[in-house]
């Protein structure tokens, strides 16, 4: 059973190596000097890494290389020859460019609108004491756990109703909604560690709450707002399933459900321009990442922020 | 719909404002609060609430059922109790959320946390920089990338050609462990970054009075260090179960949910009985049934984080 699986016969070697692992950090942040078995213990740490690495890069490297070979098929392997023709032969308003457009234009709908809906509600569930806000956090709380993917046959159902159907707008305002319990989370959490003094003296001078939310919070929290911003976008420039039950014509179509479109109806796959596509696909994303990491200045900041 | 104003907080107006003018004045400071609720309102209960009357008619995709549907009380899950197929689907999804999610990505996610914390700086940039990469990617492009690697003549059987193993087309033949490895290929990440940064917030003094008392590396990691990162523990264990609880994409892009159903997990059956058999109502009956299920975990979960919210 293990053999065909490249990741168990990690898990079993990294168990193993635990508890020396362990020790080794310790030893080092303690300044002691390495004795040779430790030294030994840190290059098997590090050989696991590589093996679990290599388990992990393989898949991802399948798209890579096909995407330059001119003869790719499903195995990862050198291209045959390398080639730029799979990106040439995608870059077309047809295949490639609408459906990105369409996928910018739905993940910036849905931020911007989340980001909006949500920096207002935070202001109120931060600064005033409400005798609903408990309930009302509870509730915002339940929504982030809640499948959302088990839910789109009534919500299919429910659009049917709405004559929302294959309707870009509509699309956008249930990925909004679906966003906005994480995001009221994350943005109240940013809100809250804003001193309010500062909110006080504009209060003093005259300010109303909105002016000085707009004035004077959220300039503060602007890298807070981003880091919801883009959570937000990259949730919705990945989503699938949504789109694909609720848009059904071509020319609306995001460039999540377009790619579905290489794999099954054009009878031979040309795995060399899904795998191109791919990559024009996901870069966005990935710069958005680094973007994040930046921000927020540790590799953990969205699941930091989703922690709360 | 009344608020009380926090003493201190409230400069503007000094406690002198009779009843009428308290309740415009909360009603203003909730007012921006309105956007956020009408949207969930509309969109996130309304489906809710329509799943639990749907899955009470007779709804179809298609035909005369689809505009009037019936309300046929009950049936749907009587249908649902007498279905083999939904039994087995629910076993698939307990199996899907317990190897792939509370034991591929916690043990491997905390195993990789340890050895990051071990290893050779250089090695832990790269090996990081991959495993947040499979994570980050848009889950479409993950499931082609390890379609890829599971198909009949993909990466997986050539390399187990090079060591004399004849693969199989592990697709059709072990779907649903091809789907475990997937998920945890796709989200073990977020297992690693949860529990590094757990492991960080331990305070080394500890473990090492433990060392020097003469604990061994396992005892110091099972009686010091997890009793100290339970809490990262559960929280994760709970955030990963209700992840994985709504993947459709890897499993649908990889086997269809097939052959048959030996894949198919409660989002992958909702999704065939209502747009493959249009049987709406049913499928919604489904989706009610796993939309409970992830709300008895969020319960589970929202207990266990609720002295954060207070």
């Amino acid at each position: 059973m293990t053999a065909m699986t490249p990741e168990a016969p990690d898990v079993l070697a990294a168990t193993d190596g635990r508890p020396t692992a362990t020790r080794e950090a310790r030893q080092r942040r303690n300044g002691a000097l390495a004795s040779p078995r430790q030294r030994n213990s840190k290059v098997a740490a590090s050989l696991i890494l590589v093996v679990i690495g290599v388990a992990f890069v393989i898949p991802l490297g399948w798209i890579v290389l096909a995407a330059f070979d001119s003869a790719a098929t499903v195995s990862v392997k050198l291209p045959t020859s390398v080639t730029l023709n799979n990106f040439t032969e995608i870059m077309n308003w047809e295949t490639t460019f609408r459906p990105l457009w369409n996928s910018l234009i739905i993940s910036m709908g849905t931020a911007i609108i989340t980001v909006l809906c949500s920096v207002l509600a935070a202001y109120p569930l931060s600064r005033y004491q409400m005798r609903w806000r408990k309930p009302f956090m509870y509730t915002v709380l339940f929504g982030t756990c809640l499948p959302i993917t088990a839910m789109m046959v009534p919500v299919y159902a429910l659009f049917v109703a709405f004559g929302l159907l294959d309707n870009l707008g509509g699309t956008v305002l249930f990925l909004a909604a679906t966003a906005l319990p994480m995001a009221i989370w994350m943005t109240k959490n940013f809100m809250d560690s804003i001193p309010v003094a500062l909110e006080e003296a504009a209060w003093v001078d005259g300010a109303s709450a909105m002016t000085a939310l707009w004035r004077i919070v959220v300039p503060l929290m602007r890298p807070g707002i981003a880091v919801v911003f883009i959570f937000v976008f990259t949730q919705a420039w990945g989503n699938f399933f949504v789109p694909f039950v609720l848009l059904f014509s071509e020319t609306s179509q995001p460039a999540a459900v377009a790619i579905f479109g290489f794999f099954g109806t054009y009878g031979t796959i040309s795995y060399g321009r899904l795998a191109a596509f791919s990559i024009l696909y996901s870069v966005p994303v990935l710069a958005l990442y680094l973007l994040v990491q930046r921000l927020s200045g540790s590799s953990f900041a969205m699941a930091g922020a989703v922690k709360g | 719909m009344a608020t009380l104003a926090l003493p201190g907080r409230d400069h503007r107006d000094p406690g002198r404002s009779p009843g009428s003018r308290r309740v415009v004045q909360s009603l203003l400071r909730t007012s921006p609060l309105i956007p956020a609720v009408v949207l969930l309102l509309l969109f996130l209960a309304g489906p809710i609430v329509y799943s639990l009357y749907g899955s009470l008619t007779n709804a179809s995709l298609t035909g005369p059922k689809a505009a009037q549907p019936d309300f046929v009380g009950f049936d749907n899950y009587a249908q649902l109790i007498d279905n083999p197929q939904f039994w087995k689907s629910l076993v698939l999804t307990l199996v899907f959320v317990i190897a792939s999610a509370l034991i591929g990505q916690n043990l491997l996610g905390m195993a990789l946390a340890l050895l990051m914390k071990a290893a050779h700086g250089p090695m832990r940039a790269v090996v990081s920089t991959i495993v947040v990469v499979s994570w980050v990617l848009p889950e479409i492009v993950a499931a082609f990338a390890l379609y890829a690697f599971f198909a009949s003549d993909g990466t997986l059987n050539i390399m187990l050609g090079w060591f004399g193993v004849e693969g199989s087309a592990w697709l059709i033949v072990l779907p649903m462990l091809a789907v475990i490895l997937a998920n945890v290929w796709r989200g073990t990440a977020f297992s690693m970054m949860v529990y590094s940064a757990a492991l960080n917030d331990v305070p080394p003094e500890i473990t090492e009075a433990a060392q020097i008392d003469g604990a061994s590396g396992w005892q110091r990691f099972s009686r010091i260090t997890v009793p100290m990162i339970r809490r990262s523990i559960s929280t994760n264990l709970m955030l990963t179960t209700l992840q994985t609880l709504g993947v459709f994409t890897l499993i649908w892009v990889m086997t269809g949910g097939g052959p048959g159903v030996e894949s198919s997990t409660l989002p992958v059956l909702a999704y065939q009985e209502a747009f493959k058999f249009s049987q709406v109502g049913y499928g919604t009956a489904i989706a009610t049934v796993t939309l409970v299920l992830g709300g008895l975990f969020a319960i589970v979960y929202i207990k266990a984080l609720k002295p954060e919210v207070d």
